[in-house]
């Protein structure tokens, strides 16, 4: 463990300050709560939001999980662990059922999450309104006033245009519903393991200084119509590892005739499955 | 299995053993010091110390030669240093009028009470390469001229004096706001729009400057005073209650003297833009005045109608480390989002395709 910093590198002061941003998003689902971000030693828009709020709530007795696209061993998951071990030098896992903590990036483990376990998201816009209006002022006056024709008629127009929404991730959702709140940019797949999960979902936007919150067991619905109900990413095969027919596919293209092969984005989930004697 | 992004610890470990071989060089070529490039290279150090917040020669030279003289790189070095210090209060408001000064200029006036100091400047040099810098020759002399320059008094306080410009007073007991400890709220008021035009990017601040005088927001400035040197910096211990100096730095300071703003009740005044960096970040000070008061539309119920003016699109997008982050950011791996557009596209791509097959 790396001295001449505090634990989990943050000082007490500014983890305290965190915790309280956090306290308020969990008694507010859903709403983007501002804090005074801290510069980290890793570059923004890396996962600088998550990390703090990562630093604010981990304890020595916590086991750590770190994936970006649902892999433990991508590079900036490699980078982000090393960063907790060295400061923190809590014990680290790539198996979802043994960790405590997740900090995840652009994926939802696939084994469902169970109570106790705190999953930390990397925002990297929290605001799900930001591309139909680029100024904060207007977009927190639209969440006061529960403001969201704009989101649906958005969505009109793709079905009108394209025959279908063509949102393909970052999907906008309606917590406890309330707050329209962007799920940072997970695939459509992963939406409905937001609603009702007996986890603690945590989401941490450095740049853009706001913190917010899905407390366990609160209602998540990705935004739709009747006549055309929100629909996930599908394939036409399983996973050629473990032959997982129900999770996210990484497409792998092998060879130079552009050969696909398609296999599970989670990586411990299929290293389970196969250790489990699937395929 | 072979997958691109999946590197790893020893990858990354490898990776960054060979940066730091480059960043060396041919090992055959001496290496440079810290001294080297804190007494050389200032300019580079100013900037450093300007854009990363922290005023610390020796640290901002050590950033430099880590960042390979990538100089966004080293401010970011010097910003996650400095957002570990511990905040023990803020100093007094720098004496600027007091500056030991090293350059004074004033565009306004042929001749000012005290004069004008070129002092070391690029102004009036031509810029045609040395060559025979590149052979290190002796050592330059100091002019004859050079002399120790007190106190002056700041040129538009002559304005000021004849309520030609508006005053500037400080705000009494209004508590000044920190953007380090506060998230980031609009409208924003001129203490926190300074505070992040001063540690904001200088190629985009002059960009938006440039802007002003092309017309998107124009200002009609002149540069009242430009003044460079040593200023103290004073702190009131609690414990003592009264001010103590506890160093000094070095400041480049720039007062714009802008188009007149009046009222029925209110004879017509000049108005002002303000900059000031460490170090002498001269460009930097002036395209942070003429910014500054660009940013003053609002208070003076001028159209808002420019980027220059608009104090969300330039407080969000000023900070340097923050933007070559997030720019940077593109190069993690995306592939989870990108099959998910992919599957979107050629949803729709089989949709026509069978709407045309039913045709």
């Amino acid at each position: 463990m790396s001295t001449g910093y505090n634990f989990a590198y943050l000082d007490e002061q500014s983890k305290r300050m965190i915790r309280r941003a956090v306290l308020k998003a969990v008694a507010v689902p859903g709403y983007q709560v501002p804090f005074a971000g801290r510069e980290m030693p890793l570059p923004y828009g890396w996962g600088t939001g998550g990390i703090q709020v990562t630093a604010s709530v981990i304890g020595r007795n916590d086991v750590l999980k770190v994936i970006d696209q649902g892999a433990d061993d991508t590079t900036n998951a490699v980078s982000i662990r090393k960063f907790f071990a060295k400061t923190a030098g809590v014990a680290t896992t790539t198996r979802t059922t043994e960790a405590s903590l997740i900090q995840t990036r652009h994926r939802i483990p696939e084994t469902p999450l169970k109570a106790g376990q705190i999953i930390v998201f990397q925002v990297p816009i929290p605001e799900p309104l930001r591309w139909l209006e680029p100024r904060e002022t207007v977009t927190r006056r639209m969440h006061a006033l529960g403001d969201y024709g704009a989101m649906y008629l958005k969505l009109y127009e793709d079905i009108a245009r394209f025959g279908r929404v063509t949102t393909a991730y970052d999907f906008p959702t309606l917590v406890n519903g309330r707050y329209l709140m962007s799920p940072s940019p997970i695939p459509r797949l992963d939406n409905p393991k937001l609603h009702c999960s007996p986890a603690l979902q945590l989401f941490g936007a450095g740049r853009e200084k706001r913190i917010y919150a899905i407390p366990p067991h609160t209602p998540v619905n990705s935004l739709d119509f009747e006549d055309h109900p929100f629909a996930t990413e599908r394939w036409s095969q399983n996973c050629a590892r473990c032959g997982a027919h129900d999770s996210y596919l990484d497409e792998l293209v092998i060879d130079d005739r552009g050969t696909r092969r398609f296999v599970c984005s989670d990586s411990d989930y299929c290293d389970g499955r196969l250790a489990g004697g699937a395929r | 299995m072979y997958v691109a992004v999946k590197g790893g610890e020893a990858a990354i470990e490898a990776a960054h053993e060979l940066l730091a071989a480059d960043r060396r060089g041919d090992p055959k070529t001496p290496a440079l010091t810290v001294d080297q490039i804190e007494q050389q290279l200032g300019r580079a150090v100013d900037r450093v110390m300007a854009e990363g917040a922290l005023y610390d020669r020796r640290l901002a030279a050590l950033a430099v030669k880590q960042a390979a003289g990538d100089l966004v790189e080293a401010i970011f070095l010097l910003r996650a240093y400095r957002t570990t210090l511990p905040r023990f209060g803020a100093s007094e408001p720098i004496e600027t009028a007091k500056m030991a000064i090293a350059r004074r200029i004033s565009a306004i006036f042929k001749d000012v009470p005290g004069g004008q100091f070129l002092g070391p400047t690029f102004d009036y040099t031509h810029r045609l390469l040395d060559f025979a810098l590149e052979a290190d020759g002796t050592a330059p002399r100091l002019p004859d001229s050079a002399e120790e320059v007190g106190a002056l008094m700041p040129v538009t306080e002559i304005l000021q004096r004849d309520g030609l410009i508006e005053a500037e007073a400080p705000a009494e007991d209004a508590e000044v706001g920190d953007i380090t400890r506060t998230p980031p709220t609009y409208p924003a008021e001129r203490d926190v729009r300074l505070q992040a035009l001063a540690r904001g990017d200088e190629g985009f601040l002059l960009a938006l400057a440039y802007s002003t005088q092309r017309g998107y927001g124009r200002n009609h400035p002149f540069a009242g005073e430009i003044r460079s040197g040593v200023v103290e910096v004073e702190f009131v211990p609690p414990e003592l209650g009264f001010a103590i100096t506890i160093g000094e730095i070095e400041a480049t300071e720039c007062q714009m003297v802008n188009q007149f703003k009046g009222s029925a009740e209110r004879p017509p005044q000049f108005t002002r833009g303000y900059g000031l960096t460490f170090g002498r970040g001269e460009r930097k000070a002036m395209a942070m005045a003429l910014v500054d008061r660009a940013l003053r539309a609002r208070e003076f119920e001028e159209e808002v109608n420019a980027p220059a003016q608009d104090e969300e699109f330039v407080l969000s997008h000023a900070d340097n480390v923050e933007a070559s982050g997030f720019v940077q950011h593109l190069k993690l791996p995306h592939y989870v989002d990108f099959q998910a557009e992919l599957d979107v596209v050629r949803r729709l791509r089989d949709e026509i395709e069978a709407r045309k097959a039913a045709e």
